[in-house]
């Protein structure tokens, strides 16, 4: 079953341009990104597509504030980002970003409500950690630390927290690089049903071409630049999906 | 050429210089207190042996009252004895520029004609000629406090006659190395010096022509002093002798070996708690080091190092540690023997030092160093290379939790989730908690057993001054007086108030054992002097019978209701059977203790006067000292504000020196740890922490699960360390406790605040460290990177 194309993008909550990051280690100089120019927008759903060093994961730490670019300016919504201060930037995951990664990185010492908990103690209108678990149909393995979780589960965990402080952002590095069809399948899953009914607009990056189905919008990096965006107009459901 | 392993060994140890830096401090410090107490103790040997046998300091003394020289003779005679020297000694007044009340001067006569035994030793000037009667040679720290070179003139009031001497020389000697003048509790060199004058001029100015009132001998090799002494005792009653002794009862000597003895105490307490600390550092930083290289220890098996290898080269590099810590502590340690025998050679007089090393300790410290730093890598490094190499290669498995009581006590509290972290942390790795937790405790109680002996020694102060001593002046008469003498003293211009005091030399003994000591004698209604316990309370006299200090009572074996032979050694020279009545707790002072009623009834006498104690209205002090000047019937003085003022002066001098260097050393321990403990932290969680800043947490709000664990493990480490503390303070005190003086136990409640405080500091300093990397770790790289 093919889905809908999206409504009209209202406004862009993401704009890059011209956006340069240089890495020197030593006397090596890497170019990660060169140049680019980007809007994401609201209820958006976009796949970051490219091989190993394309610039994927670079592009994704600057917009979620976890790096500065070298040259060009980044915006969320009306806020420049580009030189904005460690504080600010802190404020801005706080308030706006939620963070989704390949290793789920959750903390060991916590249960999953725990993990979601620490998010939302923070966060000014957050969920309840329960229900945010619900979303991810997680709700039976609330009291469960990580290590007695599927890598699955642990990856929904994540999404949960990531959702639980109801963010205008999510942002996904590979979340499913660690899992097999199956469960992978579950976690994007999970993450389709959270833009569909919160309408969060969702970065994911992934080098599986075949997940850039399940997405509004994909992008293709190479070489730090952007290749290719284009709208998907054949959408899937996750659980169609083959690889 | 360097293996590549030992240069893989150098690169792990310059990486972890930090830690391993801590640890070797740690471990030094407890060789430090070895091998600088040991060296001290050894420097303080030698120097006395070689000083004792240069002077030929006698091994038997003996005061009497009066004896024709050619007793002396008879004396020789006794089985045993190698050398006698007999002379006259007597107290006079010395009347120096700038003070008001005269010193006390000890008048020492020396055989002109070449003396045997207890030589003075020649440090400046010369000797008195022979047939002068107006030379005199001074004890150096005495001259020296009052510049009197020689040549200067001197006002001496000697046998009641006040008369001129001519400073001649400065001279040390092996009986005054610790010179206490009569009723001091500490030298004073302005207060008290000696007088050697030949024995011509002392026998002319004491009426003593031809004979002697103190004998010394020198024993041969296989004599028994004990015996040597019985007989010297009964060849001299006819003459008054007082008892004699040997060196453990000279009173320069005695404070000498209680010294040594305090030091020698000090060097087995301090060290194990360093060096059971640092074991457990070792293991700890070992242990996570060889966690990291997990993957390299499989590799290492993979290309066919045998597992004995390859513990031999983690093992090297705890050794090399336990060296870097031996190299520290040697030479702080002797840098620590230096001071203290500075230190010493303001109190103890010695003509020369021989500085030595012990080298027991030296081998003893680097074979216990390295031993520590073995047993604690051992344990780490045998876990680590049992593994086979395709296990150790794979990451260890994650930290398995488990949902326990603890946990939904946890709940209960509702935490914060990063609070929940710091518990759980704990929870999870108790024996790593109690590591730092028993650290931390051990820095606690370190300062504590360091702290309370100046608790203990102002409450003996208070004791002595505020409760036992409240007289301002204390006069020693020349003889025994009767009552009558309290109106004369009382006529004395400024003496508001007199109470007498009455002390008499007696050997106390019960059967086998016996005691060299004296008998005082109290009277009721006593407001100066008072007999009090260590802890400043009266004790009440019981109407008949003996009260003694308990380690009195410990020595003679005797106990409430057990009966006491005394012997008097001064006229009347009786000897008595008395009960003893009570035994209490004395902070210093020997003697054993009788209401004046009992003590005369037994010698059907009337009451006699020894000393008086006197009151006195301030501002007529010069009129008094003036008057005293010029008292025959005077020998000597304390006055009481003045000792207080040493006392305390000593005290806070100590204290400064001694709390600062003590809290450098417990802060030092408490730094090991926790510096250790926090950087193990941040290493193994560095990745959950740089989670947390991505989700957004300040830095302070991730520092908080750093900083808060180590903390929160701080405090508790805190009371437990005061706990540990107070019995390592109650070891202490038996352990310092010597004959002359018994501390009393107590710890202040600043003794704990500032035990705890000083914790606090340096274990919030060693996380803040460690907390700056955590500020600079990079976010986008922490979460690549996974161990």
């Amino acid at each position: 079953m093919t889905l809908p194309p999206p409504a009209p993008p209202a406004r862009p909550v993401f704009r890059a341009e011209g956006v340069t990051r240089v890495y020197r280690t030593g006397a090596v100089e890497v170019r990660a990104l060169r140049g680019i120019d980007l809007d994401l927008y609201e209820g958006e759903m976009v796949v970051l597509l490219g091989a190993s060093g394309s610039g994927k994961s670079t592009l994704l730490n600057i917009l979620g504030g976890l790096d500065r670019p070298t040259g060009g300016r980044v915006f969320f919504r009306d806020t420049e980002l580009t030189n904005a201060s460690e504080a600010a930037l802190t404020a801005f995951r706080r308030a706006h970003v939620g963070f989704v990664f390949q290793f789920y990185n959750l903390v060991p010492s916590l249960t999953a409500r725990e993990n979601v908990a620490l998010v939302t103690e923070i966060a000014t209108t957050p969920m309840r950690p329960e229900e945010a678990l619900e979303r991810v149909g997680l709700s039976h393995r609330l009291n469960h630390f990580p290590a007695e979780l599927s890598g699955g589960e642990q990856q929904r965990v994540a999404i949960a927290r990531a959702i639980a402080k109801r963010p205008d952002v999510l942002l996904c590095d590979e979340p499913t690089g660690a899992l097999d069809i199956a469960t992978g399948a579950q976690v994007l899953e999970a993450l389709h049903s959270v833009n569909r009914d919160l309408g969060t607009a969702t970065v994911l990056i992934t080098h599986n071409a075949v997940i850039q189905r399940i997405a509004h919008r994909v992008v293709v990096l190479a070489d730090g630049q952007v290749v290719r965006d284009e709208a998907v107009t054949d959408r899937l459901q996750p659980a169609d999906l083959t690889w | 050429m360097v293996r590549a392993l030992d240069r893989k060994l150098l690169r792990d140890l310059t990486r972890i210089w930090a830690q391993a830096l801590a640890i070797a401090l740690v471990l030094g410090c407890g060789i430090m207190v070895l091998v600088g107490a040991q060296a001290t103790l050894r420097t303080l040997d030698l120097t006395l042996a070689a000083y004792y046998d240069r002077a030929r300091f006698a091994d038997v003394f003996t005061t009497l009252k009066r004896a024709p020289r050619f007793v002396l003779e008879e004396v020789a005679r006794i089985d045993g004895v190698a050398q006698v020297e007999g002379r006259i000694t007597t107290l006079a007044l010395v009347r120096v520029d700038g003070m008001a009340v005269p010193a006390t001067g000890q008048v020492v006569s020396y055989a002109a004609d070449g003396a045997v035994l207890n030589l003075p030793i020649l440090r400046r000037g010369r000797m008195p000629l022979p047939d002068r009667l107006d030379e005199v040679a001074l004890s150096e720290p005495f001259a020296e406090a009052h510049g009197l070179v020689p040549g200067t003139h001197l006002g001496v009031i000697l046998g009641g006659e006040l008369r001129e001497l001519t400073v001649t020389g400065w001279v040390l000697s092996p009986e005054f190395v610790y010179a206490l003048g009569p009723g001091s509790l500490m030298p004073d060199d302005r207060r008290f010096g000696i007088l050697f004058m030949p024995d011509r001029a002392v026998a002319a100015a004491t009426d003593m022509a031809g004979a002697v009132n103190q004998i010394s001998l020198r024993l041969m090799r296989e004599a028994d002093a004990r015996q040597v002494a019985a007989e010297l005792d009964r060849i001299l009653a006819p003459y008054g002798g007082t008892g004699a002794h040997d060196r453990e009862r000279q009173q320069s000597h005695a404070f000498l070996t209680s010294e040594m003895h305090q030091l020698s105490a000090m060097s087995t307490y301090a060290p194990p708690v360093f060096l059971l600390v640092s074991a457990f550092l070792v293991n700890m930083v070992l242990g996570r080091l060889i966690a990291l290289e997990r993957p390299q220890i499989g590799l290492l098996k993979a290309v066919g190092y045998s597992t004995r290898e390859i513990a031999w080269h983690y093992l090297k590099l705890a050794l090399l540690i336990g060296v870097i810590g031996i190299a520290a502590g040697w030479a702080a340690g002797f840098w620590m023997a230096d001071g203290m025998i500075g230190l010493y050679a303001e109190y103890f007089r010695f003509p020369f030092v021989i500085r030595a090393a012990n080298p027991s300790a030296l081998v003893i410290s680097a074979a216990l160093a390295l031993a520590v730093a073995a047993l604690g890598g051992g344990r780490a490094v045998w876990q680590s290379v049992r593994l086979p190499a395709a296990e150790a290669m794979r990451p260890p498995a994650p930290a398995l939790f488990s949902r326990g009581v603890l946990d939904r006590a946890l709940e209960a509290m509702r935490l914060r989730q990063t609070a929940v972290m710091i518990a759980r942390s704990i929870l999870r790795w108790p024996g790593r908690a109690a590591i730092t937790l028993f650290g931390v405790s051990a820095s606690v109680a370190v300062l504590v057993m360091s702290y309370f002996m100046f608790d203990s020694a102002s409450l003996l102060g208070n004791s002595i001054f505020g409760a036992a001593n409240r007289q301002d002046l204390t006069l020693g008469l020349t003889e025994p007086a009767g009552e009558a003498v309290l109106l004369a003293a009382r006529a004395l211009p400024g003496v508001l108030k007199v109470e007498p005091g009455y002390a008499i030399p007696a050997r106390l003994v019960n059967g086998t054992a016996e005691r060299l000591s004296a008998v005082q004698a109290h009277w009721e209604g006593e407001t100066l002097a008072r007999l009090v316990d260590d802890r400043g309370r009266e004790v009440a006299l019981p109407p008949h019978g003996l009260v003694l200090p308990e380690k009195l009572a410990q020595v003679l074996k005797v106990g409430p209701g057990s009966w006491l032979e005394v012997q008097l050694l001064a006229p009347p020279r009786e000897t008595l059977r008395l009960p003893v009545t009570a035994v209490f707790a004395q902070g210093l002072g020997q003697e054993a203790h009788i209401a004046a009623p009992a003590l005369f009834a037994a010698l059907r006498s009337a009451p006699q006067v020894s000393h008086l104690h006197l009151s006195l209205d301030t501002s007529a002090r010069a009129a008094l000292d003036d008057r005293l000047g010029s008292l025959p019937a005077v020998s000597g003085l304390i006055d009481w504000a003045e000792v207080e003022r040493q006392f305390r002066t000593l005290l806070r001098e100590n204290l400064l020196t001694m709390v600062t260097i003590y809290t450098a050393i417990g802060m030092m321990i408490a730094v090991g740890v926790i510096y250790n403990a926090a950087q193990i932290l941040l290493s193994e969680r560095s990745y959950e922490l740089a989670t947390l800043r991505v989700l957004g947490f300040s830095r302070h709000e991730v520092a908080f699960v750093l900083v808060g664990e180590m903390m929160l493990l701080t405090l508790v480490a805190i009371p437990v360390g005061w706990l540990v503390g107070t019995w390592l303070a109650q070891g202490m005190v038996s352990a310092v406790s010597t004959d002359i003086m018994q501390l009393p136990f107590a710890i202040s409640r600043r003794t704990y605040a500032l035990a705890g405080v000083a914790a606090l500091v340096a274990a919030f300093g060693s996380v803040t460290l460690v907390r700056r990397r955590l500020d600079r770790i990079d976010l986008v790289s922490a979460l690549k990177s996974r161990e």
